[in-house]
């Protein structure tokens, strides 16, 4: 079977009940989703199928043929963030980061799905992840400002590292 | 620290059934067979290792998903996704949308929360009570065949059969009352749903109280006091403490709850 990982065909070999998480860790070699609790409890492992979040942890990649599956990797590149990416950067909601490449594709849903900035819309739409260092607040702000579509200058937020991306492309 | 577990493919025969025909054709009596609905429980289980399937059948593009009307008539199929009840009146709506986050609830299915082992240390089904207070019937296969019966004779012998959909009279008005959970991730802990039927019948039941749902009926018979509806409950389960609530805990909320839902179907009705 064939799945479309950000955009390019890749072969599978795994069995169909084979996680979806683990095709792309191990046999694909994309490790944006992170193996966290690796029983949906965490929300680490997020991805979009077809534009739509799942935790890959708990998704038999039996039912994906042809799917179309975007992880962090996908989502904007490091000198092309993505707005909601921007937005983490600009808010610091990022700690350790472990958790933050399924906060940004679940964000990324939200965003895509017609998500304001409304902090309890935000807080359903974020509620089945975790983030250990507690770095709630920052995220929530991150997203909200996503939301609103608000600008950044990144050359300020962290020099040298990052250039903004103009009119929010993806 | 709890060492991260060691996921592996797992072995065993894998049959994706593409319509119901095939599905029943692949479950067969059953005997031996894994069923997979959304995966939300099942993978869980298998990438612990805890447990490793002979013969897993994946229902996921069965064609088990969709929900019709026929006049007043609802059929749920099994593979509905459990976030495409939350459009649907209470107790069913309400009931979904208090069931683990988005992004399980676009995975998880009907069939899955219905038929889901009594788990080891929490009950699960959070949707089984909503179905029962809404006299649901299922519709399944096995060893006899494809058969219709009441939704609380399949919970007792949901392991053996493979279900079809599930289809209720739409309610004349619904209820749905539930104890906050502490996240998003934990399965309802304690939750009371009510129906008036077209017909002006009552039904309540509730999820959290046992090993599945179950309905209610002395609450229902004392309905027309809801403080003493309340009360009448606790003599219709057997509570017990779980990981997600103490049974001293139940027992002082439950009434509460049963209390919440006749007062919310007298003003729905």
């Amino acid at each position: 079977m064939k799945i479309v990982v950000n955009g390019a065909v890749r072969e599978i070999g795994s069995s169909p009940t084979t996680s979806l998480l683990f095709v792309l860790r191990e046999e694909l070699g994309v490790t944006g989703p992170k193996a966290g609790c690796q029983q949906g409890g965490c929300g680490a492992c997020t991805v979009l199928i077809d534009g739509s979040p799942r935790r890959s942890c708990l998704l038999p990649v039996g039912y994906l043929d042809g799917a179309e599956i975007t992880t962090v990797e996908g989502l904007g590149t490091p000198m092309s963030l993505a707005p909601v990416q921007q937005a983490f950067v600009h808010h610091y909601a990022a700690q350790c980061g472990f958790c933050t490449s399924g906060f940004l594709l679940a964000a990324q849903a939200y965003l895509d799905r017609g998500g304001t900035d409304d902090r309890e819309a935000i807080i359903e739409a974020l509620g089945g992840h975790v983030c250990r260092c507690t770095g709630y607040v920052k995220i929530i702000e991150a997203v909200a400002a996503a939301a609103r579509g608000d600008t950044f200058d990144l050359t300020t937020t962290a020099p040298g590292k990052y250039t903004t991306v103009a009119g929010g492309a993806r | 620290m709890t060492a991260i577990p060691d996921v592996k493919p797992a072995a065993g025969e894998v049959v994706i059934p593409t319509s119901a025909e095939e599905a029943v054709e692949a479950f067969g009596d059953g005997s031996g067979v894994t069923l997979v609905g959304g995966g939300t429980i099942v993978l869980a289980d298998m990438n612990y290792g805890r447990i490793a399937p002979s013969r897993v059948v994946l229902l996921g593009r069965a064609g088990l998903a969709g929900i019709a009307r026929d006049r007043s008539q609802v059929t749920i199929g099994a593979g509905t996704s459990v976030q495409d009840l939350i459009g649907l009146a209470a107790p069913l709506g309400p009931c979904a949308a208090n069931v683990a986050d988005i992004e399980i609830r676009l995975q998880g299915t009907v069939g899955g929360n219905l038929c889901a082992g009594a788990g080891g240390e929490v009950p699960r089904g959070d949707l089984q009570g909503a179905f029962l207070a809404l006299g649901a019937t299922a519709r399944s296969a096995g060893d006899d065949g494809i058969g219709t019966e009441p939704l609380e004779e399949f919970l007792t012998r949901r392991d053996e059969r493979l279900l079809l959909d599930v289809s209720f009279e739409e309610p004349a008005a619904g209820a749905f009352a539930s104890l906050s959970r502490p996240h998003t991730h934990d399965y309802t802990a304690l939750a009371v749903s009510g129906v008036r039927t077209p017909g002006g019948e009552l039904r309540l039941a509730a999820t959290g109280v046992g090993s599945w749902g179950q309905r209610l009926p002395s609450a229902e018979a004392a309905a027309a006091d809801p403080e003493q509806a309340g009360r009448a409950a606790l003599g219709d389960v057997d509570l017990r403490d779980d990981a997600l609530a103490s049974a001293w805990y139940r027992e002082h909320t439950l009434p509460i709850l049963v209390q919440r839902v006749l007062v919310r179907l007298e003003e729905a009705t």
